[in-house]
């Protein structure tokens, strides 16, 4: 496992996503507009080394894609998108993380119908607060764009115009919030 | 193992229903075919009788396709599209969208028409409902052209150009089964 030597702005430790304050999701071109999806069954550690190294992984199921109607959902769940009967998770793992000051950089991997390819998401941080409860919390929002076509996700159907319907590249938006294990 | 054949066309001595048959005959000894006979009895889909009282043809149409591994698809072509019997059918079949029987089931289509081009537009648009159902649609098609003169006076195939792009969508129909199979094998959770 290769690091890197990073000036990480939180203490050491294990972070785990909070889900219920976090949305990981996916935004992309379509017809004259822009579709949006969120994931609502997501996992993610941040891990911060005692030598400042973090690594981050995460993971979404697909069967919890929302896109706010029953019928979609149930599309982009089938062969001609993620088929999440044989792909039925989303995997990121990353061993270059960077958390500057306010600014997010992190280089990994990410599966996507069974097919890996490196990332790169940059972003930005909220430093450590505590909250109410006596908890640490670190924010930090990622963002990537990956074409789809690389991951075997094709659909598309044709505008009377000649163009496609759907864009190739998408979004990936992921706002992650940490709470620091005891 | 089961595919189930379904034919677009309701006549006695429909070429789509031909193709099924030599379809039929080209299946490895491990696998069992069916041609399912009941297109005519499925009544207009209509949402108010989409109940858990499901009409009789229907929750034997659903059953048929639910208990088999594949799905073949002879079609004619009417208008340059799929006969309305058949999206009918397909159109029951389809719900719900998240848990209908032909969702990520491998599904073939091949057709016969009288005329030049072998149905090719209405496989092309079967192809495309197949897929929005769910289904695993193979992108393979079989054109078999002026039909009438490619099987004899009882409904056999003669033409040995078609039945061996037949067997191809029979082999590649298997292969995705057994693909299906192993991939679930290797999903810790799958369904």
């Amino acid at each position: 496992m290769s690091t890197t030597e990073t000036n990480v702005i939180a203490p050491v430790g294990t972070w785990n996503l909070d889900p219920v304050h976090s949305i990981v999701g996916f935004e992309v071109d379509y017809l004259a507009g822009t579709f949006k999806g969120t994931f609502k069954d997501v996992t993610a550690t941040l891990t911060i080394a005692e030598d400042r190294t973090a690594t981050l992984e995460g993971a979404a199921d697909v069967t919890s894609v929302d896109v706010r109607n029953e019928d979609q959902n149930a599309h982009i769940q089938g062969p001609e998108f993620f088929d999440a009967e044989s792909f039925p998770q989303l995997l990121f793992t990353a061993e270059d993380v960077k958390l500057d000051g306010e600014q997010a950089t992190v280089n990994g991997r990410i599966t996507i119908k069974g097919v890996t390819k490196p990332v790169a998401l940059i972003g930005t941080v909220v430093p450590p607060i505590e909250d109410p409860w006596g908890n640490q919390r670190l924010g930090v929002t990622l963002t990537a764009t990956v074409d789809r076509t690389e991951f075997g996700l094709d659909w598309n159907t044709p505008l009377p115009g000649g163009d496609l319907a759907l864009a190739n590249d998408v979004k990936i938006v992921a706002e992650l919030q940490f709470v620091k294990s005891a | 193992m089961k595919i189930l054949g379904i034919s677009g066309s309701l006549r006695r001595g429909s070429y789509n229903t031909g193709l099924l048959r030599a379809a039929g005959e080209l299946v490895p000894d491990d696998v069992e075919f069916e041609i399912w006979e009941g297109l005519k009895t499925v009544p207009p889909y209509d949402h108010d009788d989409d109940t858990e009282d499901t009409p009789a043809a229907v929750a034997e149409l659903r059953s048929a396709v639910a208990g088999a591994d594949a799905v073949l698809i002879a079609t004619p072509e009417y208008n340059a599209s799929i006969p309305g019997v058949l999206k009918n059918a397909l159109d029951w079949i389809s719900r719900p969208v998240l848990t209908n029987p032909l969702r990520n089931k491998p599904a073939a289509v091949v057709g016969a028409s009288t005329g030049a081009f072998g149905a090719v537009w209405a496989q092309a648009e079967l192809r495309k409902v197949l897929s929005t159902i769910g289904a695993r649609t193979l992108d393979l098609e079989v054109a078999c052209r002026q039909a009438a003169e490619r099987f004899d006076e009882n409904g056999l195939l003669l033409d040995d150009e078609v039945r061996a792009e037949l067997r191809r969508v029979v082999d590649e129909l298997v292969a995705a089964i057994r693909a299906r199979a192993e991939a679930q094998a290797a999903v810790p959770f799958a369904a």
